[in-house]
């Protein structure tokens, strides 16, 4: 009972935000929706006894991607002009896409709740994700390693794409 | 009970205590929203006194570094009820919502920042019983809520519709997301330390020693003492304290992000910081100084005097801290933004990197030293 109505609670919030983020006028305040979405998806991590994952959600998205993409939103001019009509047509498309593809999946899926209580990890997942890594045959490791190459790449790109100025202040 | 158990497992949080009281069919999500309740009233409550008692405090300490008295008239004595004036006169003052403000950002903004610092609160271990719910996450809880407060910040800028307020919202995220790094880091150290990311649980760990087994008095004090001083400096940059005060430098910006609040909603703001700087004394108490642990309070245990003494040890120790947070207010001045961004990426990020180096060597060699 109670997690039914944290589910419905979760989802209402998750899709509540997430049309609010699509529909509204100002493209900041659809970033802000974006919070809600956000929150909601880690509400849902907890639902499935992932509470490491869902914390992660917590900082990741809402304390670090979210910031981020504000940032970008107010440095960069304002799109006046924009046809709003287009905008839904192209919602539609990709969620009606979205649909098809989850409906072939979801068809062949168990929908019942006897898969969780294996879910209900009694003291939380902080410390299987800690083994997992030091474990020799898994791949959580390398998996790690390349978002360090990537983060690498990142930074050799903005040093390379930089604009240099002549230094004054020093 | 239910998939939200590794949320309250150890039996010893709120919920427990209320799972006690009621007969044993009462399903745990009534449970769990009962809790929910009484955990937001008194964490409101406390955030509210601890506000009022931390602005006199700060008045104080202000004017005594600047040899004056501060504030001694309301009330008398030390003019102890200046807080309480103050409150009252935040509370009737007229509530203004700007005519080009984004009215639904500039309502909502003040609450988030609120309720992101208070739900941090939960997973605060105040004493051996006393704590919400003893998260196994703990203290990565505490992070993750937080730094929610961000956003409510960015949100009160941007609402605001006002250039000032902009800028120390953007002063506000640049800062606070380079800081989260280091701050992070620093608790690496006590948690590869306790081998837990719980406060409750690192409190447990430092009861030896008749209650001074505090990890800076451990043997990995050499460990404890540098990240300490690497997580305080990170805390007074995410609780936005100077020298670290640059989203609302009053020199600069006006007030920087909450410019144009008044009444209530100001004080949200005000409360937020208090309670951030709460916060993040109690999660230093917790982890370096003992949390609730004192010479001699065992002595007490199973008295009913117990409890309330721990609670008053963790807080008392707590206060001390957010004392230090103002005594360097008053006594370093304001960094520059570039150097505020120098400081956090050159410097206090590589030191804890080389920390969390050396503390993974440490506690790794004493555990295959004493075969654990």
């Amino acid at each position: 009972m109670g997690e039914v109505l944290a589910f419905w609670f979760f989802a209402a919030l998750t899709i509540g935000c997430a049309l609010l983020a699509l529909l509204h006028r100002n493209v900041v305040n659809s970033a802000f929706a974006l919070l809600g979405t956000l929150l909601g998806l880690a509400g849902f991590y907890v639902l499935l006894a992932a509470d490491f994952l869902a914390m992660t959600q917590v900082l990741i998205y809402a304390g670090g991607i979210l910031v981020l993409i504000l940032f970008g939103l107010m440095l960069t001019p304002p799109v006046t002009n924009e046809r709003r009509f287009g905008r839904i047509l192209v919602a539609v498309a990709v969620v009606g896409l979205g649909a098809v593809a989850f409906w072939e999946k979801a068809r062949g899926a168990v929908w019942h709740a006897a898969a969780r209580e294996e879910l209900a990890a009694p003291a939380g997942t902080v410390r299987e994700i800690g083994l997992e890594f030091l474990r020799r045959d898994s791949w959580l490791l390398p998996f790690e390693l390349a978002s360090v190459v990537l983060l690498a790449g990142l930074v050799g790109a903005v040093y390379i794409a930089r604009r240099r100025f002549p230094r004054e202040d020093v | 009970m239910s998939a939200l158990l590794p949320f309250a497992a150890a039996g010893n949080g709120l919920t427990d205590w209320l799972a006690g009281l009621f007969p044993a069919g009462v399903p745990f999500w009534i449970l769990g929203l009962l809790g929910a309740v009484i955990a937001f009233a008194l964490i409101m409550v406390f955030v509210s006194v601890l506000a009022m008692f931390s602005t006199w405090l700060e008045r104080k300490v202000a004017g005594h570094i600047q040899v004056r008295y501060g504030p001694m008239r309301v009330g008398g004595w030390h003019g102890w009820a200046q807080a309480i004036a103050d409150g009252v006169k935040l509370l009737i003052k007229e509530d203004i919502v700007l005519a080009d403000a984004d009215r639904a950002l500039f309502k909502i903004a003040p609450c988030l920042v609120l309720g992101a610092a208070l739900a941090a609160f939960v997973a605060l271990p105040f004493g051996p019983n006393a704590i919400v719910a003893d998260l196994d996450l703990g203290v990565f809880f505490i992070l993750a809520v937080s730094s929610v407060t961000t956003l409510g910040v960015i949100m009160a800028g941007w609402g605001s519709n006002n250039k000032w307020s902009l800028y120390g919202a953007m002063r506000e995220a640049a800062q606070v997301a380079s800081y989260e790094i280091p701050l992070g880091l620093s608790l690496m150290m006590p948690v590869m330390y306790y081998g837990s990311l719980s406060l409750h649980r690192a409190g447990e760990m430092q009861a030896d020693w008749f209650g001074l087994h505090w990890y800076v008095f451990s043997d990995s004090f050499w460990l404890a003492i540098p990240s300490f001083i690497l997580f305080f400096t990170a805390a007074l940059a995410e609780t936005k304290r100077s020298p670290f005060d640059l989203p609302e430098s009053e020199s600069e910006l006006v007030a920087g992000f909450h410019t144009e609040y008044s009444g209530i909603r100001f004080s949200f703001f005000f409360m937020e910081e208090y309670a951030a700087m709460y916060l993040m004394s109690a999660v230093g108490t917790a982890f370096w100084f003992g949390a609730w642990n004192f010479p001699g309070l065992e002595l007490l245990a199973g008295s009913a005097l117990y409890a309330p003494l721990a609670v008053t040890v963790f807080v008392v120790k707590s206060m001390i801290l957010v004392f230090v947070m103002m005594w360097v207010r008053w006594t370093v001045p304001r960094i520059r933004i570039d150097q505020v961004m120098t400081m956090g990426y050159k410097y206090l990020t590589p030191l804890c990197l080389i920390l969390v180096f050396l503390a993974s060597v440490w506690e790794w060699a004493k555990a295959a030293l004493t075969g654990a």
